[in-house]
C-alpha cells in the first residue's frame, strides 16, 4: 500500500524525534512521524497499582527482552556484560528514565584537542547553548544554578528537597571536601506548563502518572501536533528505500495491522536510538547500497558506547527516602575532568540515589546474600529497609570500533525484521575508571556511616545510553553524518538521535541528545533553499 | 520436568514451605509468615508470566528432597534449600522474588514496617526540604571547570 507523500518523515516519536518534530513544525511542512510504539496510558502506569514494584520485573521491565510488548524488539546482547535497556512508545525511552539531566561539559567536545584521545566533535558547546536553554524550557527541568563544576544551566523550577538522603550524603561530601550540588533534573517541582508538580511517588524510572517527570509524550508532542505534525503509531519501519539518484524516497513500515505499507518522503529523519538507528540503516541493503544505508564509511554501528556504570550502596542508621522521592536528586563533577594521575584518561559524573522500595531491596538484598533466608530475616530486613544510600558513577566510554551494533543472523522481530546483535566489551581504560569510582564512592558511604557495602559494576541492566554508531564528524571517511546530521552518502537523510555521539562524556546524555536534535533541525531550517546541495 | 503451566497440589505444597523457610512467621515483628493463606493466595493469582520459571524451580527443588519438602526434618530441609538457591539460577531467583515481591506487599508486612498499604499514586508522599546550607562549604570552594581550550 502506498500512502501520500510528505515532506519530512520522522522515525521515532522519543527524545529527539519530538524535539526535531516540534521545531521544523514551524516550516509549516508536512512532517510525519512513525513509531513502533503508541500512547501511553498514565492511569496504567505501575505506581497506581498495589503491585507496582513487581511490575518492574515483567511487563515494565527496563530490558526489551524481559519486557517483550508487542512494540519491543528482542535485541541479542548477549555478547555484552551490559544489557540494552530501553523502552517502545511514544515519548520513546524518555518515559522509562530517571530524568536525571545534566549536559556534556564545553571539554567533552573537544577529547582530542584536550586529551589526545577518541576525536573532536564538528559543533561546540557554544553552538549547542541556545538549544540547551529552549530544550530546558520545553522539557521543564528543575535544579539550582551556580554549580561551579558543571555548565551554567538555568533551570526555570527550584530543586528537588534534599530529603532524609540529601543532608546524609551532603555531610559526608562536605567531610571529604567534595563536590557535590542538587542534580538538574526533568522533575517539575512546581505546577508548569500544564504538568503537575512532583509530589514523590518514588517509583520515577518506569514511567510517572503524576505527570511530574517530563517525557516527550507530554512535553514536545502535544505542541508539536498542535503546530500539525502527524503521529503515526504501531508502525515499525522495516527500511528506507532510495531512487536511482542515490536519495532517500521513502520507507517501508508494518502498520498496526501488520500490513507493509510503503510511505514516501522528500526527507527522512532518523530518530530510533544508538542501537535502533544502526539496526535499521543496516537493514536497508540496495544495490547501491550493498553494506547498508549511509555506511560507506563502514561505521554504521562500530562505536557503540553505553556509559559503564559503577555503583556502590550502603546502609546507615538514619532513615533515608527510600522509595518515597525521585531516586536521584544530587550529582558530583569531583571527578569529571582528566587527571592522569589517577591511571585513566577522561572521568566520570556520579548520581546519588535515595534509596530503594521494600520489594526491590528485599530481591536485592536476597540475591547479594545480605538477607538470610530464616528467622533472621526479619531483623535484617528492617535494618536494610529505608536505609540504603547509592553512589553511581557514569563512566565515559570511548570510542571503540569493535564496540558495534549487528544484525544477528537469526534472532527477528514480531514482524521477520532482522533483530540488533551487540558486541560490548569494557575497556582497560573504563575499568580503572570503575575502580577509581568504586574506591571513592566506598570513602563517602563510609563517611556517611553506611556498612553492609554493595557493589554493581558495571550495573548489568544498565544499558540506558545508546551512543556513537553513527557518528557526525567533517571526513565521510571517518563519521556517518555531517557536521549537522545530514548524512553523508545520501543528502536527504538526516540522524538527529544517540548515535550520533562522537564521545560520551561522563553524564547521562538525554539533554544533550535534544539540543543536538534542536540545533540540526535549526539547520535545516536554515538550509531549507539548499538543503540538499 | 513438569510441562503443566499450573502448580500441581505437591508443587503447591512445596512452594508453601519454600516460602516459610525463606521468610517464617515473626510473633516478635507479629508478621505473618509467607506461607500465610492469603500470601500463597496472591502468589498462586499472579504468577503471570513467572509460572514456567517458577515450576522449573519446583521441579528442581523436588528433585533435590526426593519427597515433599515439609517431610524432611529441619536440617535436611535447610540443605536443600541452600543447594536449591546456590544452584538454581535464574529459576531459583525468579521463585524467590516471586516469593518476596508478594511478601512485601502484604498490608500487614507493609504496616509492621511502618508504611502504608497503599499505591503510591495518588497521595504520593511528603519530604522534607532539607538544610540548604550544607551546600555553603561547596559555595565556598568553588573550583573551575575545564574549557574547551587548553
Amino acid at each position: 500500500m502506498k500512502n501520500d507523500p510528505v515532506d519530512v518523515l520522522i522515525i521515532g516519536a522519543g527524545a529527539s524525534g519530538a524535539a526535531v518534530a516540534w521545531s521544523l513544525a514551524d516550516t509549516k511542512m508536512h512532517i510525519l512521524c512513525l513509531d513502533q510504539g503508541g500512547w501511553m496510558n498514565p492511569a496504567e502506569y505501575p505506581s497506581t497499582g498495589r503491585d507496582w514494584e513487581a511490575k518492574f520485573y515483567g511487563e515494565w521491565s527496563s530490558s526489551p527482552n524481559i519486557r517483550k510488548r508487542p512494540e519491543d524488539y528482542p535485541i541479542n546482547d548477549d555478547n555484552s556484560p551490559i544489557k540494552v535497556v530501553n523502552f517502545n512508545a511514544v515519548g520513546g525511552s524518555t518515559v522509562m528514565y530517571t530524568a536525571h539531566w545534566p549536559r556534556l561539559h564545553p571539554s567533552d567536545f573537544k577529547v582530542r584537542t584536550l586529551d589526545g584521545v577518541a576525536d573532536d566533535w564538528p559543533v561546540d558547546y557554544d553552538a549547542l547553548t541556545p538549544f540547551f536553554e529552549e530544550n530546558d524550557r520545553m522539557m521543564g527541568t528543575s535544579g539550582l544554578s551556580g554549580d561551579p563544576l558543571s555548565p551554567l544551566s538555568h533551570p526555570p523550577m527550584p530543586p528537588q528537597p534534599l530529603g532524609l538522603s540529601g543532608p546524609l550524603i551532603g555531610k559526608a561530601m562536605n567531610k571529604l571536601g567534595w563536590h557535590w550540588w542538587p542534580s538538574d533534573t526533568t522533575v517539575a517541582t512546581m505546577d508548569y506548563e500544564g504538568r503537575a508538580r512532583c509530589i514523590n511517588l518514588g517509583h520515577c524510572t518506569p514511567a510517572c502518572a503524576q505527570g511530574a517527570k517530563s517525557s516527550t509524550d507530554i512535553t514536545y508532542w502535544p505542541h508539536a501536533i498542535r503546530a500539525g505534525v502527524e503521529v503515526k503509531t504501531h508502525c515499525r519501519v522495516r527500511e528506507i528505500l532510495t531512487n536511482e539518484h542515490g536519495m532517500a524516497s521513502g520507507v517501508v513500515y508494518h502498520d498496526k495491522d501488520g500490513v507493509e505499507q510503503f510511505q514516501p518522503a522528500e526527507v527522512v529523519i532518523v530518530a530510533c536510538n544508538g542501537v535502533g538507528t544502526p539496526r535499521l540503516l543496516l537493514n536497508s541493503v540496495s544495490g547501491k547500497f550493498p553494506n547498508g544505508l549511509a555506511n560507506s564509511s563502514g561505521l554504521v554501528g562500530k562505536n557503540l558506547m553505553f556509559h559503564p556504570y559503577a555503583q556502590i550502596y550502603g546502609y546507615v542508621a538514619e532513615p533515608t527516602d527510600s522509595n518515597r522521592a525521585p531516586p536521584t536528586c544530587l550529582w558530583s563533577k569531583e571527578w569529571y575532568d582528566t587527571d592522569l594521575s589517577r591511571g585513566f584518561v577522561r572521568g566520570y559524573g556520579v548520581q546519588f540515589v535515595r534509596g530503594a522500595g521494600p520489594v526491590f531491596e528485599a530481591v536485592v538484598s536476597e540475591q547479594k546474600g545480605i538477607l538470610p533466608w530464616g528467622k533472621d530475616h526479619h531483623r535484617v530486613f528492617r535494618k536494610l529497609n529505608g536505609h540504603r544510600l547509592g553512589f553511581s558513577a557514569i563512566c565515559e566510554d570511548l570510542p571503540e570500533e569493535h564496540n558495534r551494533v549487528t544484525l544477528d543472523p537469526v534472532l527477528k522481530d514480531g514482524h521477520g525484521i532482522p533483530a540488533p546483535r551487540i558486541d560490548y566489551t569494557i575497556s582497560e581504560n573504563s575499568r580503572k575508571m570503575m575502580d577509581h569510582a568504586l574506591a571513592r564512592g566506598r570513602e563517602v558511604l563510609e563517611a556517611a556511616g553506611a556498612t553492609d557495602l554493595c557493589v554493581n559494576s558495571p550495573i548489568p541492566w544498565g544499558g540506558w545510553h545508546l551512543l556513537g554508531t553513527a557518528r557526525m564528524g567533517t571526513d565521510p571517511a571517518r563519521s556517518v553524518v555531517n557536521e549537522w546530521g545530514r548524512s553523508h552518502d545520501v543528502k536527504n537523510l538526516f540522524i538527529v538521535d544517540g548515535s550520533i555521539f562522537v564521545t560520551s562524556g561522563g553524564v547521562n546524555p538525554t539533554s544533550t541528545i535534544q539540543a543536538l536534535a534542536l540545533y540540526i533541525a535549526d539547520q535545516m531550517k536554515q538550509r531549507l533553499a539548499n538543503l540538499f546541495d | 520436568m513438569s510441562d503443566s503451566k499450573e502448580l500441581t497440589a505437591a508443587q503447591r505444597a512445596d512452594l508453601r514451605t519454600v516460602a516459610a523457610m525463606i521468610v517464617p512467621e515473626s510473633s516478635e515483628y507479629k508478621v505473618p509468615g509467607a506461607d500465610d493463606a492469603a500470601i500463597q493466595a496472591d502468589m498462586l493469582a499472579t504468577l503471570g508470566r513467572d509460572t514456567a520459571l517458577v515450576v522449573q524451580a519446583l521441579d528442581h527443588l523436588a528433585k533435590l528432597a526426593g519427597r515433599p519438602l515439609a517431610e524432611l526434618d529441619e536440617a535436611r530441609r535447610d540443605a536443600v534449600g541452600q543447594e536449591f538457591r546456590s544452584q538454581g539460577g535464574a529459576a531459583a531467583a525468579t521463585l524467590v522474588r516471586v516469593v518476596l515481591q508478594c511478601y512485601y506487599r502484604d498490608d500487614r508486612v507493609l504496616r509492621s514496617l511502618g508504611l502504608e498499604p497503599r499505591a503510591p499514586f495518588p497521595k504520593g508522599h511528603v519530604l522534607p526540604d532539607g538544610d540548604w546550607s550544607l551546600l555553603d562549604p561547596v559555595k565556598a570552594r568553588g573550583g573551575t571547570l575545564r574549557g574547551a581550550s587548553r
